[in-house]
């Protein structure tokens, strides 16, 4: 068996270099070819939807070419208009306001959580720290239904409150858990040091571990914007009143009461609706692509 | 004693407050809520009254809509999962032995992972693969007749597990993040021994990445049993024709919230985390035949 492995070894070697390193290129050229020819067709949906938003009604579903034989922006300007007396202003304002409060009560209150667990001594440690990560666990639907109740029992459907209040007491364990590994990861001298001049557990917090956990933080940021802003379930629960609908909601909306001839316009307002997500996706990406790779998030 | 106790205590409990009420008021209390719920009939209007197990029999007695959304999402989980790993494990070798533009591709490859969870990709699938789609256009250079894949029961499920399959990009990553941690003295020394790319794969790369492998399918696994948003745009807000696209969350929510049986809907809810934690833990009782971690 090893004679054999040698022997092969050896014919692999005594090739001539060039022959080679030709065949290696045209290797990587075709493997090149195809990985580019892969992003295409996984991109191309996208691709269409993008030119069949600047086509006139009548070509969208006749012209096959992705590029239009005439520009149109009529489906953006109509589109805009929106539905029941709302327009898209209205709905991007409300997305904004719900992804907007979301970070920053995710930003605050799983901070908090996470300096208590990772720097921080108190009777049940343990146990809670362990009840923070089975939550993490449940499936939504399990506390759907009497979350459901309690708010509406607070009058707060058709308010952001069900959708932003959460986020305020560290629903998202996911985050605190994230934000433990980071805080661990900073030098326990830098606490002692500031101890020393002066500063209590509550100083070392905001003066020392909330600056120092920043990537944490805009990570935290980068991820709930982009779950708040996809997100359709819970808002969809809560949300019914047009006047509060997001983003999300409106095309929903849309998609409900539109004809056959209304195509171009939500193909239009679908695109707007994924720019704020592309450009974090273009602003962050090396940040997001470190985060899934040591995390494991989507 | 308690003055001891708040000594030590109240700091912490300053920093977890926020937390403590949250999972208290909006996890503990809510769990258990629920699972009274389950045994009762509820609507809302009424006091919920004690029926025992009466939701569950008629779940898996007497439903069924229930067996077929049990079925549905069964057949996108099991099916839909696996393929998405094995796309995502591909391109990650692929991509890992070093290409022009490494992180272009994975950039672009990315892309649909985070775009796709979205009502507006929702509204474009269902486009995509309707009568006048673009998928038409390509099945007719083989000479197929078009269709409507979305209305067809028999080829609508398929359609969303396309769209499962094309948000790989995440799993990619965290694979490519994997297979960056094998020392590739490991591969020069079997590449001395004389070792083809199979033995490689099979013998090297597969088994030290299992670990990889396995969370990626527990998340996966877990993310898809709770998938909504594409059913339930693709399908109109009902589970589409002959109920072919009927996925559980989207029963429950039929259930919970257009006919108001949160009894029946707390139950299923309840199920649903049996069923789920029933297969992670398989998983993790398996792992130890599968899973080889280095230390």
């Amino acid at each position: 068996m090893s004679n054999t492995i040698n022997q092969s070894n050896v014919t692999s070697s005594s090739k001539p270099t060039s022959n080679y390193s030709t065949k290696k290129k045209i290797f990587e050229s075709v493997k090149f070819i195809l990985l580019l020819l892969g992003a295409i067709v996984m991109l191309y949906p996208v691709m269409w939807m993008l030119s069949s938003s600047f086509k006139t009604v009548d070509k969208i579903f006749t012209e096959v070419g992705l590029w239009p034989s005439e520009i149109t922006f009529n489906n953006y300007l109509q589109g805009w208009e929106g539905i029941s007396g709302f327009t898209f202003s209205t709905f991007y304002l409300n997305s904004f306001i719900v992804v907007g409060l979301s970070i920053l009560g995710n930003i605050i209150a799983c901070s908090m959580a996470a300096y208590a667990f990772a720097r921080l001594d108190f009777t049940f440690k343990k146990i809670l720290f362990a009840v923070m990560l089975a939550s993490m666990m449940v499936p939504i639907h399990v506390l759907l239904i009497p979350q459901y109740i309690l708010f509406n029992n607070l009058n707060w459907i058709n308010t952001y409150l069900p959708l932003v209040v959460p986020k305020f007491l560290a629903t998202d364990a996911f985050f605190i858990f994230l934000m433990v590994q980071f805080i661990r990861g900073i030098p326990r001298e830098l606490d002692n040091a500031a101890r020393v001049d002066g500063c209590g557990p509550v100083q070392i917090f905001t003066r020392i571990i909330f600056p120092l956990m920043t990537p944490a933080l805009v990570t935290t940021a980068i991820f709930t914007f982009i779950w708040t802003w996809n997100d359709f379930f819970s808002q969809f629960i809560y949300l019914s009143n047009p006047e509060k609908w997001t983003v999300t909601l409106a095309l929903r909306g849309f998609l409900d009461t539109m004809g056959e001839s209304m195509w171009g316009d939500m193909f239009a307002m679908s695109i707007l609706s994924l720019i704020p997500i592309f450009v974090f996706f273009i602003a962050f990406q090396k940040l997001l692509i470190e985060g899934i790779s040591t995390t494991g998030i989507k | 004693m308690i003055s001891r106790f708040w000594h030590k205590n109240k700091i912490p409990l300053l920093f977890l407050s926020p937390w403590l009420i949250g999972v208290t008021i909006l996890a503990f209390i809510p769990m258990i809520a629920s699972l009274y719920l389950a045994f009762t009939n509820y609507n809302m209007l009424q006091a919920p009254t004690w029926v025992g197990l009466e939701n569950f029999n008629t779940m898996l007695n007497s439903d069924s809509r229930f067996f077929q959304s049990l079925k549905v999402t069964f057949i996108y989980v099991f099916l839909g999962v696996p393929l998405q790993l094995i796309v995502a494990f591909s391109l990650a070798t692929v991509l890992n032995r070093g290409v022009k533009g490494l992180s272009f591709f994975r950039a672009i490859y990315y892309v649909p992972s985070i775009l796709g969870p979205s009502v507006a990709i929702a509204v474009l699938w269902r486009q995509l693969f309707g009568m006048e789609g673009i998928f038409n256009d390509f099945v007719s250079i083989f000479g197929l007749e078009p269709q409507s894949w979305i209305s067809d029961p028999s080829t609508s499920l398929y359609t969303l597990i396309v769209l499962l399959v094309w948000q790989f990009g995440s799993p990619m990553v965290i694979f490519l993040a994997g297979l960056k941690q094998i020392p590739s003295d490991l591969y020069e020394a079997a590449a001395i021994d004389g070792a083809g790319p199979a033995y490689m794969l099979f013998k090297i790369t597969l088994p030290l990445i299992t670990p990889i492998i396995f969370f990626n399918l527990v998340m996966q696994i877990i993310g898809a049993f709770q998938a909504f948003t594409p059913a339930y745009i693709i399908g109109g807000g009902t589970g589409g024709t002959l109920d072919s696209t009927l996925f559980y969350t989207l029963y429950l929510y039929i259930k919970a919230f257009t006919q108001f049986e949160m009894g029946y809907a707390s139950a299923m809810a309840w199920f649903l985390l049996v069923i789920i934690a029933t297969f992670t833990g398989l998983l993790f009782l398996t792992a130890r035949k599968w899973v080889h971690y280095q230390d």
